[in-house]
């Protein structure tokens, strides 16, 4: 499939209340901000589980989202950057499942590529591993852990082509591609679109296939 | 901490980084270790956002908002760097590719066991990549002070907050000393300029081997 190009107002018209939502970017560098932006402003979809590395900061990016009482549970390697998502667990508010920030990428990547799950080392006989199947792999305590999927993903790219592919630029490249992968409607924001062909095939990171909605971004 | 001690720490952990080799700097003393590195250095630094070359402080006209390290802060990217997802750079991680973690820790035990991202009760909800770090980096080198802000050892029998990773301490440096986990227990192997072994010893509460070497600084 190739991706339909709209407002960044319509795109969001598929999030549904107590949809799981991905959102891309490391801090905010590579996050889908007009996309945030709309939802924020143009959706009334409530009891958001959210999927991304850090919850925004105060009042920007999710922590929009967060100071409208939409989020009811993040799933981060690091809430810390955040700290009214921080308080919000706290006073239980929000519900939140921290996960290490390699495993919680493998995972997004594993529900994209169709994988059930994989063991890793990391976090075995740690509190983050408590209740997860173990097994001993080559002598070494492994943990078992499930695919992280989404209902929707936002997803960020500086560069796109009409039918969808998608180029990033240095480190906001981050976790987008893996999100692309990983939901049942995945939304890219892009800096930029261009004709398909401009983009040289050999540097498309994620092809269109994985995009169903594009947005022209900032 | 007197800012004394922090590089007297990151000038000491730099002399164990040697040419060629990958090393992930983790945030606050690690974060100093460029400062330290001769030009002959020739370390690949990688930062787990996505970034194998990362090169110095950028000045102020030169600010790229798509370029920062794992800390969140503006950096640059040398000649040959290479960008990537976060799934392909805690592959690198967890694959045993990057040669050398330095990171902070709160307490480190006796079987070099790593406690260093909560503490219960306070507002710290992130993990980040640090539990990946110290399972699949080939060395891990601790570097922070012998005791807390409060005077309390951190090197320490049993660690009293969250583990990060269970015998996960290859080398531990402070602002007094040198520790190698050898057979699994820490060994005293060196003393930094003006330490005494009475002083490490009133400050270290985990049992360890007195194996003094050579010292290292040149």
């Amino acid at each position: 499939m190739t991706a339909t190009t709209t407002t960044a107002e319509e795109a969001i018209g598929a999030i549904r209340t107590g949809d799981t939502v991905m959102v891309g970017g490391f801090g905010l560098v590579g996050a889908p901000l007009t996309l945030i932006d709309a939802l924020v402003e143009h959706s009334d979809a409530t009891e958001l589980t959210i999927v991304s590395n850090n919850i925004g900061e105060p009042g920007r990016g999710l922590g929009k989202l967060l100071r409208q009482g939409r989020i009811r549970r993040g799933i981060s390697s690091y809430f810390t950057s955040n700290p009214e998502a921080v308080a919000a667990v706290n006073a239980g508010e929000i519900e939140a499942t921290l996960v290490p920030q390699g495993t919680f990428a493998e995972a997004i990547r594993a529900a994209g590529a169709g994988i059930g799950g994989f063991f890793t080392p990391v976090g075995a006989g740690t509190l983050l591993a408590d209740g997860k199947e173990e097994r001993v792999i080559e002598g070494v305590r492994h943990v078992l852990e499930e695919p992280i999927r989404a209902d929707v993903a936002l997803v960020y790219a500086a560069r796109a082509d009409t039918l969808g592919n998608l180029w990033y630029r240095r480190t906001a490249r981050n976790f987008n591609p893996l999100m692309a992968t990983a939901a049942t409607v995945t939304i890219a924001e892009a800096g930029e679109i261009v004709a398909a062909g401009e983009l040289e095939a050999e540097s498309v990171v994620t092809p269109h296939l994985y995009v169903d909605r594009l947005v022209a971004g900032a | 901490m007197s800012g004394d001690a922090k590089a007297r720490i990151a000038a000491r952990a730099a002399l164990e980084l040697r040419p060629g080799e990958v090393v992930n700097l983790g945030i606050g003393i690690p974060n100093l270790i460029p400062g330290y590195l001769g030009a002959d250095a020739n370390v690949v630094l990688h930062t787990e956002n996505g970034l194998l070359g990362v090169g110095p402080r950028p000045d102020p006209d030169e600010l790229d908002p798509d370029l920062i390290d794992a800390a969140k802060q503006p950096i640059t990217a040398l000649p040959g760097a290479a960008y990537f997802d976060s799934a392909s750079s805690f592959a690198m991680i967890r694959g045993g590719h990057v040669d050398v973690a330095v990171l902070g820790a709160l307490e480190v035990s006796g079987e070099g066991d790593i406690a260093n991202w909560a503490v219960p009760g306070r507002d710290v909800l992130g993990v980040g990549g640090a539990m990946d770090l110290v399972v699949g980096a080939r060395r891990v080198i601790v570097t922070m002070t012998a005791r807390t802000s409060r005077g309390e050892p951190k090197v320490v029998a049993h660690c009293s907050y969250p583990l990060t990773a269970a015998a996960a301490a290859d080398i531990v440096v402070t602002e007094l000393s040198v520790f190698r986990r050898v057979d699994g227990r820490l060994h005293l192997t060196e003393l930094l300029e003006g330490a005494t072994l009475e002083e490490v010893g009133a400050v270290t509460t985990a049992p360890f081997v007195v194996a003094l070497e050579e010292s290292h600084v040149r």
